[in-house]
């Protein structure tokens, strides 16, 4: 069984999602590559071998320097073929889900996603996957080789083995349409003060807050509980609040002691990063929100009601 | 400028979603609804088109008859045509035979601009475009949430895990908008019963030149095996406020020794 790892790489590091899924495939006990591919990233091939990378597949090339899908396809597409590869891994990222998908489809490949565990069952593969807002665990299979697979944000820790693996050098021969997109810019914020990482008790706003305003009565309840302001995708994308603040999938992984969610849906990239704080609140006015199906206390209701009373009450209560 | 939306039917958000253990496949008897995110595509379509005072929008999808419905919602909108491909040889096709039918659909509309949401509420994917964009051998720009149009490109900013990219596509590109792009309108009166009058096409994959074997489960590379119960969760309480929710929270936080 040939397995390949994709590794993503940012700002010369590899990353921890992509090696937990090396360690993964290496664990199942046959030799495992690893692929690098980038502009300037050879060096990186040391740190793959020893986290369990037998082969380290590197293409160096100015083209495949802005982290765009397309031109990675053909490099993955071209090994796979060149080497018979049986398996291609991947950890879930937005880079590395748009390479997977069109890659399934360059290959007439399966594809299976948000997998949180592979297992080999006499000889055959099987994934874990998580489903339907993790109401359902289903095994999923391949019908054909190569088989793809794209695991969840954060399930599996790197394991470093300490060995040192071969370097193979790859020349990548690019399609035309691979190199039609173009990377313009790329700002990648410097996050200042406290990380939300950090706090005890987060108090975050989602969409239902109606309008950025809403953020200042979560800011007022946030300081009475002497917490940090938390935010989904949505309301960050929109401009409501700043990237630093939002957690989840494409933001922070946050664990507090306390999690208010403030007109959350609880999509499952939301949920991702924040289902490891102690206790749960969601306030939110749909009953059939995904949100209430892990929040420990969920209130249905409006949260220009419920918000700024909960802000008064915790005040007169500490005063 | 000519639009292709990519759209989807889904079950409707009040509805329980689960697998049918019999066919290991979506159970898709209940209501349904447009997939959410779908309409955010639609609705960056026809800002598109008014814009540029020219072009057509047309809804493109894969599924049962009734997926007509949702397709109707987005001709409602505003969307001047739509295109349901529609087969029983279709039914349980993975994401390989999904996009070999779409593309072969988009192929026959050429579009100048292939727009699809982020992502499918029943399937938590967010990845078909890229196989479509693979397949219509076209650039991509996925999570788009901001797009400009200049001398024959699109430029689409989006986040990643690290901060905000911005990405040029030359034309004809495929992209992926993410919910944030814009309010979607509700369809007015008059649009819904203009509607019923906008061309509706179902084809089905022959007409489509599409080989059986790849399509449904024949065209597949993936299969369900089986079905479990995720690992149990803790405790969870939902309350109605009546007034005292406010209260309710406070008491809660007080058991768990989260307030003074
Ligand atoms: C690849 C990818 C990566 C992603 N990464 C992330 C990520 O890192 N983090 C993240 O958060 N999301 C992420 N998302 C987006 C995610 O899928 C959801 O779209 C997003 O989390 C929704 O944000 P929301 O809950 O604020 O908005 P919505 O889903 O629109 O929910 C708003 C909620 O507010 C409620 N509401 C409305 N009005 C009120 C009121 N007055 N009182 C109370 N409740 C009210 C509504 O009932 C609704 O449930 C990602 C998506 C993709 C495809
Ligand atoms: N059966 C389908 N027919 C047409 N478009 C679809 C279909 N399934 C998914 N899509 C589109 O692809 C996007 C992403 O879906 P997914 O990758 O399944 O999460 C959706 O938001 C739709 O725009």
């Amino acid at each position: 069984m040939t397995t390949l790892v994709f590794l993503e790489h940012h700002e010369g590091e590899l990353q921890k999602g992509s090696l937990g899924v090396l360690g993964k495939a290496a664990g199942l006990g046959h030799p495992v590559s690893g692929i690098i591919l980038g502009s300037g990233v050879e060096g990186l091939a040391a740190d793959a071998g020893r986290y369990g990378a037998a082969t380290v597949y590197v293409a160096d090339d100015p083209r495949l320097e802005a982290p765009l899908p397309q031109p990675r396809v053909d490099a993955l597409a071209q090994l796979v073929e060149e080497k018979g590869i049986e398996t291609v891994l991947f950890a879930q990222s937005i880079l590395s889900a748009d390479i997977a998908a069109a890659l399934a489809a360059r290959l007439d490949a399966g594809l299976n996603w948000q997998l949180v565990d592979l297992e080999e069952q006499d000889g055959v593969l099987v994934g874990k996957q998580s489903a339907l807002g993790d109401s359902v665990l289903v095994d999923v299979g391949w019908t054909s080789t190569p088989r793809l697979g794209l695991f969840r944000a954060g399930v599996f820790d790197p394991v470093e083995t300490g060995a040192a693996g071969t370097l193979e050098r790859l020349d990548v021969r690019f399609e035309e349409h691979s190199l039609l997109a173009e990377m313009l810019e790329q700002a990648h914020e410097e996050t200042s003060g406290p990380s939300i990482e950090d706090a005890s008790v987060i108090v975050a706003g989602g969409r239902g807050l109606g309008a950025p305003e809403g953020f200042g009565m979560v800011e007022e309840l946030a300081k009475a509980l002497g917490g940090a302001v938390g935010a989904t995708r949505a309301v960050v994308d929109a401009g409501w609040y700043p990237y630093a603040s939002q957690v989840g999938q494409t933001g922070k992984n946050v664990s507090p002691a306390l999690y208010v969610a403030c007109g959350i849906s609880g999509a499952i990239q939301h949920k991702v990063g924040m289902q490891g704080s102690k206790v749960i609140v969601a306030i939110n006015k749909d009953p059939n929100a995904p949100i209430f199906e892990f929040a420990d206390l969920g209130v249905v209701g409006d949260v220009n009601q419920i918000v700024p009373k909960l802000t008064e009450l915790v005040r007169a209560r500490s005063s | 400028m000519k639009i292709a939306v990519c759209v989807k039917q889904v079950p409707d958000a009040a509805v329980t979603k689960r697998i049918d253990p019999a066919t290991k496949r979506l159970d898709r008897s209940g209501e349904t609804a447009l997939n959410p995110v779908d309409a955010n595509a639609v609705e960056e379509a026809l800002r598109i088109r008014d814009a540029s005072g020219e072009g057509e929008v047309v809804v493109v999808s894969l599924g049962p008859e009734k997926a007509l419905d949702a397709l109707r919602k987005a001709l409602a909108m505003g969307a001047d045509r739509a295109v349901l491909v529609s087969d029983d040889a279709a039914a349980g096709s993975d994401l390989v035979a999904t996009s070999y039918a779409l593309a072969r659909a988009l192929e026959r509309e050429s579009a100048d601009l292939v727009l699809f949401g982020q992502q499918a509420s029943d399937g938590d994917g967010a990845l078909l475009w890229a196989a479509v964009a693979e397949r219509l051998r076209r650039p991509m720009i996925s999570q788009a949430a901001e797009l400009t149009f200049e001398n024959g490109s699109v430029t689409g900013k989006r986040q990643t895990e690290f901060g905000y990219d911005v990405i040029r596509a030359s034309l004809p590109a495929v992209v992926a908008v993410a919910d944030s792009i814009n309010e979607p309108r509700y369809p007015s009166l008059k649009g819904i019963m203009g509607a019923k009058k906008k061309p509706q096409d179902v084809v089905t994959l022959s007409e489509l030149g599409i080989e059986p074997d790849r399509a449904g489960s024949a065209g597949s590379r993936t299969e369900v095996l089986a079905l479990s119960a995720p690992p149990p969760r803790g405790d969870t309480r939902k309350i109605e406020d009546d007034g005292s929710g406010a209260e309710k929270i406070l008491e809660f936080l007080a058991e768990k020794r989260l307030v003074q």
